[in-house]
């Protein structure tokens, strides 16, 4: 773990809000249920401006992660710190300061787009004329100008998951976690989403997190990504670092296999799958 | 398609009062629960069926076999209020399941991950709830109208009765979302959803008074939320010839009630997501 770490640890330089030196940092950040550790002793930097991955097969940690970064879940152990924020110290200084899209589908379906943007920007008091040059914004650039006064339930999943994005990008956060944004898309609509978020990073140089169980999405959209394997990270550095730590030849899928023991769908037990497979129905 | 939003420095948005966005935040919530409300309102239609046979069928026949003691006013009138609680009771003590349903559908954990005060997105929802009641009480008006039960017609008689149905509401669904807390399952929460709605009906003054109970019973239906707003109510509607405490008191009592729930809410809320 810690040899592995140096890829990402040497190419400090990032500097935006405040100069500190990443956009996440962890320090050995755990999580137990009971006898299980989900998350054991992570410890992670991630640049800002960076889109980074964690990867790993079901039940590897990436979601318990997630959920401590997010401050949904308090650590058992260690601490982390996201765009300069204490999680444990500070979790509403931490909450102003990110954005984030559930693996689930998590825009109303009751609701046009407009309802859905207008809510997040009202939770995040951002106020009425600004409100509603955001919404607009937002809708145009991920095209769905068109949609913003028809209900979510009759979008396709493509356009929800970009609805989402829109929403947790809305008060332009510094960091935006992204729990398996593509999942159960098809490729169009996977690429439409990889677009956007390599705009939005290029826009407003914000530091994204995205967990992923796509090889190739790893491969392209991510600079940096970090294997997780029962709980604990077995490999970070770049996608090409990586590929050659195994072997001239190597592709991610035989990263993934050498660093994780396994294929990628093996594990996870039967709430992960009900989870995913439920996303993936409702994405139709 | 493409043109970017323009940039502005990150996370912009400056952090409001606390109070202001307390409020903001509350009125959020409860706007977009009324919308989808007024926009699918099957479900509050068919809510309407219960109560209407309660009084329309239960009601005339215990008016008329005259077993229940009731004073000087009708059976019918003195039932009135007392399934207007019941049908305000029975409609918000299932609105967990939304509250789990959110949570699989990973809607919790966004509003979770947001600023918004833990508190402000539970008296949200409370508020959304008591539209609920609202809608409960305009039935009952509606049913005693045609029936012509003799209750009070009075403005501030009628604006009572809503506040205490939009009350009772707030607090059942606030009892509703503690479980769903606790349980975080549809399976496990639609068994304790049945169980807790009978004793919370019978054991209160809804359908007959709690004088003629045996003493055991009229300990717990003095430790029932129900009872309190059922007072209220009859008081408001009928006079105060068949309630135990004055209409304040009982008010006060349901208030207290509901910020004490609403406060284990704020606390739970944040579990269901861990």
């Amino acid at each position: 773990m810690s040899t592995s770490n140096t890829a990402v640890t040497n190419s400090v330089e990032a500097t935006v809000p405040g100069g500190e030196a990443f956009a996440i940092e962890t320090f050995g950040l755990t999580r137990r249920f009971g006898d299980l550790i989900a998350a054991n002793h992570v410890t992670l930097h991630v640049r800002y401006g960076a889109i980074f991955g964690l990867l790993g097969p079901n039940g590897a940690g990436k979601t318990t992660t997630i959920k401590m970064l997010t401050t949904m879940l308090d650590p058992s152990e260690g601490t982390a710190s996201v765009a300069g924020f204490d999680i444990v110290k500070t979790p509403a200084k931490v909450r102003r300061m990110i954005g984030y899209v559930p693996q689930m589908l998590s825009a109303d379906g009751g609701l046009t787009g407009w309802e859905n943007l207008a809510l997040s920007a009202k939770l995040y008091g951002i106020g009425r004329a600004e409100r509603k040059r955001r919404i607009e914004e937002a809708l145009r650039f991920m095209g769905l100008s068109d949609f913003g006064r028809k209900l979510v339930k009759t979008y396709s999943g493509g356009m929800i998951r970009r609805l989402e994005i829109a929403q947790a990008m809305l008060h332009r956060p510094a960091v935006l976690f992204l729990d398996e944004p593509t999942i159960g898309l098809d490729p169009v609509a996977r690429r439409s989403v990889w677009e956007r978020l390599l705009e939005l990073r290029a826009n407003f140089q914000m530091t994204v997190l995205i967990t992923t169980h796509g090889m190739d999405e790893a491969d392209e959209l991510c600079d940096h990504l970090a294997i997780m394997h029962l709980g604990k990270v077995a490999a970070v550095g770049t996608p090409a670092d990586l590929k050659a730590s195994v072997g001239p030849g190597a592709t991610l899928d035989d990263v993934f296999v050498h660093f994780s023991g396994g294929t990628i769908q093996e594990e996870g037990n039967y709430r992960d799958v009900r989870a995913t497979r439920r996303t993936v129905s409702r994405l139709g | 398609m493409t043109s970017a939003p323009r940039a502005v420095p990150l996370a912009a948005s400056a952090e409001p009062p606390a109070v202001f966005a307390f409020f903001q935040q509350t009125a959020a919530i409860a706007e977009i629960e009324l919308k989808k409300l007024i926009r699918d309102p099957t479900e509050v239609l068919t809510r309407a069926v219960q109560p209407v046979l309660w009084i329309v069928i239960f009601g005339n026949v215990f008016s008329r076999i005259r077993a229940i003691p009731t004073g000087n006013v009708s059976y019918l009138a003195f039932m009135t209020p007392g399934i207007l609680a019941q049908s305000v009771l029975f409609v918000a003590i299932f609105y967990g399941i939304a509250v789990i349903w959110e949570r699989d559908l990973g809607i919790v954990h966004k509003l979770l991950v947001s600023p918004a005060q833990r508190a402000a997105l539970v008296y949200g929802k409370a508020t959304s709830a008591g539209f609920r009641g609202a809608v409960q009480a305009t039935i009952i008006y509606i049913v005693a109208f045609l029936l012509h039960i003799q209750i009070r017609w009075t403005f501030f008689s009628i604006l009572g009765v809503f506040a205490g149905a939009m009350l009772g509401s707030a607090i059942f669904a606030t009892l509703s979302f503690i479980v769903a807390c606790l349980v975080k399952s549809r399976e496990r929460f639609m068994g304790v959803g049945q169980l807790m709605t009978m004793p919370l009906f019978f054991a209160s003054n809804a359908i007959y008074p709690i004088a003629i109970m045996p003493h055991w019973l009229r300990v717990v239906a003095y430790l029932n939320p129900l009872t309190y707003l059922v007072d209220a109510l009859r008081t408001l509607m009928i006079g105060a010839s068949q309630s135990s405490h004055s209409v304040l008191a009982n008010f006060g009592i349901i208030g207290l009630i509901f910020v004490i729930l609403a406060a284990i809410a704020t606390k739970l809320y944040p579990t269901l997501v861990r």
